[in-house]
């Protein structure tokens, strides 16, 4: 299959080995990838931050560039979801730019998703003798509704010794803009989840999203904790 | 004026708040996630009860006409009230009118949200709250701080210690048993004394004319039967069109709000009958800005609420600042978007920020409202507001210039080479850990990830063009 990957601009500019893994993956499953340099962003950070104007200007351009696209797989969850749940919204009003959505929105998804889902395979082949556990994050749980398929796929990792995490319908505290304007009740939420994780005793806590990962690895790497994360695409693809 | 934020402040480092607000939230979220999964037509109430809602208010003058028609022809009185100092000022004229000098309350949010108790005072009329709960916060002089648990905040020491001040009883143990039954002491002899009772209403037939009070200690249903003369206050959003469609939230409200299958005292009246109960009833229909809220389409639904508190006990932000950071009578996740649009922008522009979007809350919102959403929707109200209001807002500034760079993938190749430039004065082993300016509340706590060496970008042209 021809996949289009939608890097997303976060990982784009700080997690360039998400995209590697994530090509990595998808090519030793025997799928060819492609990257559109035109992309930038989703949109997400202005929809959720009280632009709305500005976030259209973004999901025209997503259009303009994944139109053609047979697929679109994407290592982000909120990414995913901000596609998914808002771009309709943010929309409303251009019927035309509705339309294409309508088109383009059933081909776009979130990475394990697109592995569980549409390919259904959950043994991507991998190999990763370590202590590790799963942060849900909020959009992979509840505007996704992803249930079991990550953990599936880390259940088939071998040398892997999975630890679940406790509580983990909670939110890390991120929340974009939240973790700035909101700092110290997004700390208060984080420091409940890297009680949790420094629980499972766990060498790596991993996720679908990196902006859960890069705040709750903020957190522990300045508590000098000895934990570190690893997006979900990363583990899958060592062998 | 102070902003979320600001109180959080000072919320958070109260432990004994933390541990009492964790405490009550896990035990009653695990009590209603028990008591809601047991039922198999869980998700059907919840569809119909948002159906409901949903073509309530549709209809709403049609259904408020029918009303007001009925409770007078079952011998009570309807009044209207566009706003808080309306609906005030009839309240307090017919207290006058009996010539009582004190009234006793059922708890009601509605009647917080019009300042009714403040208003009283300098009538010269005692407003006596009677749930246990609203009784303490009163006593003490303070603000509720949970829609259902309004003392959440207070432990059982606190709470003997202002029973033996306040109700000249001698010395209490700190036993519920016995804190309950020097409560029910002081209360009886209001029950008995007062002429005028003040309530709200958790719902109002149309076809029937009647209105519904539930509760779980049996404290309203003593004001509701024991004084002549019973005033209700209720939002308009509250009516519903047929009798039958009560069995829809009576199932949908003690499930999701005290995790009971059924709640212990459920008062539900027509108007007035001679010899039983208040022989004068009088309905105030409040608006207050609901129909304002009705014809903003994309936040409409914030009326479907039914004040249930569930909301409240799965956000993660609540559990850890508690009701007062939001300083309203509405707090959690329906307080932070019911009140910005109650009171505008201006004075609580900061809570539509006061969510990370977890989705917690409309996970189990029993009319499933969707407050995310709605959350984000007035973000962009709040953010036009402020960017009116200052010639040059600095986020807005900042949100231009990245919409500027991912409007073309040039520029934001072009920032991320800069970026990698500028960071070597604060990046150390892969790390940043002290931004300036706004972000520097990231890194008060958190460290950054510094930019790496190579963009994905630039690492996949590099793959696609060997040099
Ligand atoms: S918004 Fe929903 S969950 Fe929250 S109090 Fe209202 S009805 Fe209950």
């Amino acid at each position: 299959m021809r996949v289009s990957l939608f890097i997303t601009c976060f990982n784009d500019t700080l997690f360039p080995q998400t995209g590697q893994a994530t090509v990595t993956v998808l090519e030793r499953l025997g799928h060819e990838v492609d990257f559109r340099p035109e992309q930038t962003c989703c949109g997400q950070m202005h929809s959720n931050s009280g632009y709305p104007r500005e976030a259209l200007t973004l999901v025209r351009r997503f259009v303009e560039t994944y139109r053609d696209a047979p697929m679109i797989v994407v290592p982000s969850t909120s990414c995913t979801s901000t596609i998914r749940a808002q771009y309709p919204r943010l929309a409303a009003g251009d019927s035309a730019l509705l339309a294409e959505l309508d088109t383009i929105i059933p081909r776009v998804h979130e990475f394990t998703e697109f592995l569980t889902r549409v390919l259904e395979v959950e043994d991507v082949g991998a190999y990763y003798p370590h202590r590790v556990t799963y942060h849900a994050s909020c959009n992979a749980l509840r505007a996704l509704k992803l249930g079991g398929a990550p953990r599936a796929l880390l259940g088939a990792v071998r040398g892997m010794e999975f630890v679940d995490l406790a509580d983990i319908e909670q939110c890390c505290g991120f929340g974009g803009t939240f973790a700035v304007k909101n700092a110290e009740v997004s700390t208060a939420m984080l420091t409940d989840k890297m009680r949790a994780v420094l629980a499972t005793g766990a060498e790596v806590v991993t996720a679908g999203d990196n902006s859960c990962l890069m705040h709750i690895a903020g957190g522990l790497s300045r508590l000098q904790a000895g934990v570190r994360a690893m997006h979900i695409a990363e583990i899958l693809a060592c062998v | 004026m102070k902003t979320f934020p600001e109180i959080a402040h000072t919320e958070l480092r109260d432990t004994q708040l933390r541990r009492n607000i964790r405490k009550a939230t896990t035990t009653i979220r695990a009590r209603t996630a028990r008591v809601t999964a047991e039922l198999p037509d869980w998700e059907q109430l919840r569809d119909a009860g948002q159906a409901i809602k949903q073509a309530t208010l549709r209809d709403l003058d049609k259904h408020l006409l029918q009303l007001e028609e009925r409770v007078t022809a079952a011998g009570g009185s309807v009044h209207w009230a566009r706003d808080a100092e309306e609906a005030r000022e009839i309240i307090i004229g017919i207290t006058r009118r009996h010539g009582a000098t004190r009234a006793i309350k059922i708890k009601s949010m509605t009647t917080d949200e019009i300042d009714l108790n403040p208003a009283m005072h300098a009538a010269g009329i005692e407003p006596i709250e009677t749930d246990l709960a609203d009784m303490i916060v009163q006593l003490m002089d303070d603000t509720p701080s949970h829609i259902l648990v309004p003392a959440i905040h207070r432990n059982r020491a606190e709470i003997q210690a202002l029973f033996e001040d306040k109700f000249g009883q001698g010395k209490l143990t700190d036993k519920p048993t016995d804190l309950t039954a020097a409560a029910r002491l002081y209360l009886r002899e209001k029950f008995l004394n007062t002429p005028v009772a003040i309530s709200g209403a958790n719902v109002a037939i149309a076809e029937t004319g009647s209105v519904c009070v539930v509760e779980s200690e049996g404290n309203g249903r003593m004001c509701l039967t024991l004084p002549r003369v019973l005033i209700s206050l209720m939002g308009i959003e509250k009516v519903l069109p047929r009798f039958e469609d009560l069995q829809v939230f009576l199932q949908l409200l003690p499930r999701s709000s005290t995790g009971e299958r059924m709640n212990p005292y459920t008062s539900l009246w027509s108007g007035v009958r001679e010899a039983d109960g208040p022989q004068e009833f009088h309905l105030v229909l409040l608006d207050n800005g609901r129909t304002k809220i009705m014809a903003d389409e994309a936040a409409r639904e914030t009326l479907h609420c039914i004040r249930c508190s569930r909301c409240l006990n799965v956000c993660p932000v609540y559990e850890r600042t508690g009701g007062h950071a939001y300083d309203s009578m509405y707090q959690g996740p329906i307080g932070a978007i019911l009140t910005p649009q109650l009171r505008g922008y201006e004075k609580a522009g900061s809570l539509p920020f006061a969510s990370t979007l977890c989705g917690a809350c409309y996970e189990v919102c029993p009319v499933k409202i969707n407050i995310p959403r709605i959350l984000i929707h007035l973000r962009a109200g709040a953010t036009d507001a402020r960017r009116a209001a200052h010639a040059i807002d600095p986020e807005t500034v900042a949100m231009k210039a990245a919409l500027w760079m991912f409007a073309s993938q040039s520029r934001l190749g072009a920032a991320q080479a800069l970026g990698r430039i500028a960071q070597r004065a604060i990046a150390h082993d892969g790390l940043i850990s002290r931004l300036p300016g706004p972000l520097s509340g990231w890194t008060d706590t958190r460290d950054f990830p510094a930019l790496p060496a190579q963009s994905f970008r630039a690492w996949w042209h590099n793959r696609a063009h060997p040099k």
